[in-house]
């Protein structure tokens, strides 16, 4: 686990873990590179923990002040065809999206 | 014409028939198939569509009414276009093929402009130098072996080589502001919520915005008049009303207040860029305009929550590149006639198809919100957020806009800084906080060093008050021949 304040390193481990989080696989140089990067950022990053934020709430974005509803109206969309056609594996004609097997 | 006319210029010929559309953008295509091959600023060059909408153009009964009749357009690969496949630079979408246009593309094809290709970038916006793409680095026009900067690395170089005088850029944290510095050319960032983003590539979508490069600061507030307002297709683009821009460039910097965060400017900057800036105060001095020194004592934290704040974004926006409903879908591992299961497909597409730095903003993003983490990292940036944008608030209670330069040093040579991607992220350490603020900002160019490198001067203003933003930089810039500079190429 991560102290604030300590030199930052990751496991082995942890960074699987992560990835695994973000459906990503890493090869075996990647794991080694981002186990040092990552704590390397991440150390540098902790100097927000510094920081007497009391009472100040957070901003998650710049919202625009306004009233973003839409009248509710049908109106076209794609059609499915130009919505399948980018789709590594679709079939068009039944209207389906392509996956390998979930269940077994 | 010279092949570095300004949209003004081009736009002017064309409206009153001095010169064809088609023959502009003859001479453009011309001039992207001499240099590209050098410098890679296209991933994709669309000649056949370009003539088309040029001879459009030509063709209109009311070209006078075309406020951009005409002006060759390079657009970032990260901006949808219909039936022209939009990469972001990326493998994971090298054969993507949007079903529609950004609203950014469409009204300036609306209004005139011709579309003559995409431009190469960092791979989905995230860099600042354009060498993170899976297509090979942009080179700066100035000096072949530095980097145009990032990451609308390509469309910096397109208008810089003179290959057209417009070009849309995203940025997110500097990428419209660094490149313009790094190669010479005005960028313009606009509000947030001031341009619509609707077809733009997701990356941290409370920071990023769409603006023009241009060569002039008129140019800018022209490109700016066609690209902004409300779109209902964005909810985050807002429904304040559009002045008009070019109408406020006065030429005049009397009365202009220029707040200067002088602590935050006097440290790791290289010395001829703190010589160039400290000569644009002077020059808005000589002019007219007030200095006032300003605290932003928060600023000196903007890089770090901005890579807290913007990975976080990235690894939630790139989870859609999954092979599933676009995009490049890894075969699977144990060869022809066998499959990976759901989850296996997901992890190798993803491994396959996103480089080294999307990757590594995925994890950290992933690893800043997850559970345990979020309230350390990703709420405390956020509450660090809060306070820089009190910053600039105090800060404009004083003054009309903010100067710094817009990056600490000039171009980088190709290759100088890759292996480190913390000493990268440094050079973004005057943008970030516009883009955490959600505050317009331009950079224009103010100077050279010894060796002939660009440096670039940015002046940051209020919320959606892009015309004494433009105003104020238009003032400098009539005061200086910066701008006509040319690289030889």
């Amino acid at each position: 686990m991560l102290a604030f304040g300590m030199p930052a390193t990751f496991s082995r481990s942890q960074i699987e873990a992560i990835a695994a989080l973000a459906h990503l696989r890493l090869d075996e140089a990647e794991i080694e590179l981002y186990a040092r990067q990552l704590g390397e950022i991440l150390e540098y990053a902790n100097q927000v923990q510094n920081i007497d934020t009391t009472g100040v709430p957070p901003t998650a974005s710049i919202g625009a002040r306004h009233d973003a509803d839409r009248a509710d109206v049908v109106h076209t969309s794609l059609d499915r065809a130009s919505a399948l056609a980018n789709a590594p594996d679709a079939n068009v004609d039944a209207g389906l999206f392509k996956v390998p097997r979930v269940i077994g | 014409m010279s092949q570095f006319a300004t949209l003004r210029d081009i736009r002017d010929a064309v409206q009153s028939g001095a010169r064809s559309a088609v023959d502009v953008c003859t001479e453009a295509l011309a001039r992207i198939e001499a240099h590209d091959g050098t410098l890679n600023a296209f991933n994709t060059v669309t000649r056949d569509q370009a003539l088309a909408q040029a001879a459009a153009v030509d063709a209109h009964p009311n070209r006078a009414s075309l406020p951009l009749a005409g002006v060759p357009v390079a657009l970032k690969d990260n901006l949808c276009t219909l039936g022209v496949r939009t990469t972001a630079s990326s493998k994971i979408l090298e054969h993507f093929v949007p079903p529609y246009d950004a609203t950014t593309v469409a009204k300036l094809v609306a209004a005139g402009a011709v579309a003559v290709g995409k431009t190469n970038c960092d791979e989905f916006a995230m860099g600042s130098s354009n060498e993170n793409s899976a297509f090979g680095p942009a080179r700066n026009p100035w000096a072949t072996d530095r980097i145009p900067g990032g990451s609308s690395g390509g469309s910096a170089v397109a208008v810089a080589a003179g290959m057209t005088p417009l070009s849309l850029g995203s940025d997110t944290g500097g990428s419209i502001r660094q490149p313009a510095a790094l190669c010479g050319l005005v960028g313009l960032k606009p509000t947030y919520g001031r341009v619509s983003r609707y077809g733009l590539l997701a990356f941290a979508s409370s920071l990023d915005q769409i603006g023009p490069f241009t060569r002039t600061v008129e140019d800018a507030a022209l490109a700016l008049q066609v690209l902004a307002g409300h779109d209902p297709a964005d909810a985050t683009s807002a429904p304040e009303p559009v002045p008009d821009y070019a109408a406020a460039l006065t030429g005049h910097a009397k009365g202009l207040r220029i707040g200067v965060p002088r602590a935050l400017v006097s440290d790791g900057v290289d010395a001829a860029v703190s010589k160039a800036f400290n000569e644009a105060l002077d020059a808005y001095r000589e002019a007219g305009a007030t200095l006032v020194d300003i605290e932003l004592p928060y600023a000196s934290a903007a890089i770090p929550v901005y890579y807290l704040v913007a990975t976080a974004e990235a690894s939630s926006n790139l989870a859609r590149y999954d092979g599933v409903r676009y995009g490049f879908r890894a075969p699977a591992e144990g060869g022809p006639g066998t499959q990976d299961d759901l989850r296996a497909m997901y992890g190798r597409s993803r491994e396959l198809g996103f480089g080294h730095e999307v990757k590594r903003r995925i994890m950290l993003g992933t690893y800043v919100l997850s559970a345990g983490y979020y309230d350390a990292y990703y709420l405390k940036a956020q509450r660090v957020r809060t306070l820089i944008r009190r910053d600039y608030e105090h800060a404009f209670e004083q003054v009309d806009v903010v100067a710094m330069p817009t990056s600490p040093t000039p171009a980088f040579k190709i290759g100088e800084r890759t292996s480190d991607p913390l000493q990268m992220y440094l050079a973004d350490i005057f943008t970030v906080s516009a883009n955490l603020a959600g505050l317009p900002a331009i950079s224009l160019p103010c100077g050279f060093t010894a060796d002939s490198l660009p440096i670039g001067l940015q002046l940051t203003g209020r919320m959606f008050d892009e015309t004494t933003l433009l105003s104020a930089a238009h003032a400098y810039e009539r005061q200086t021949a910066w701008w006509k500079a040319q690289p030889t190429l």
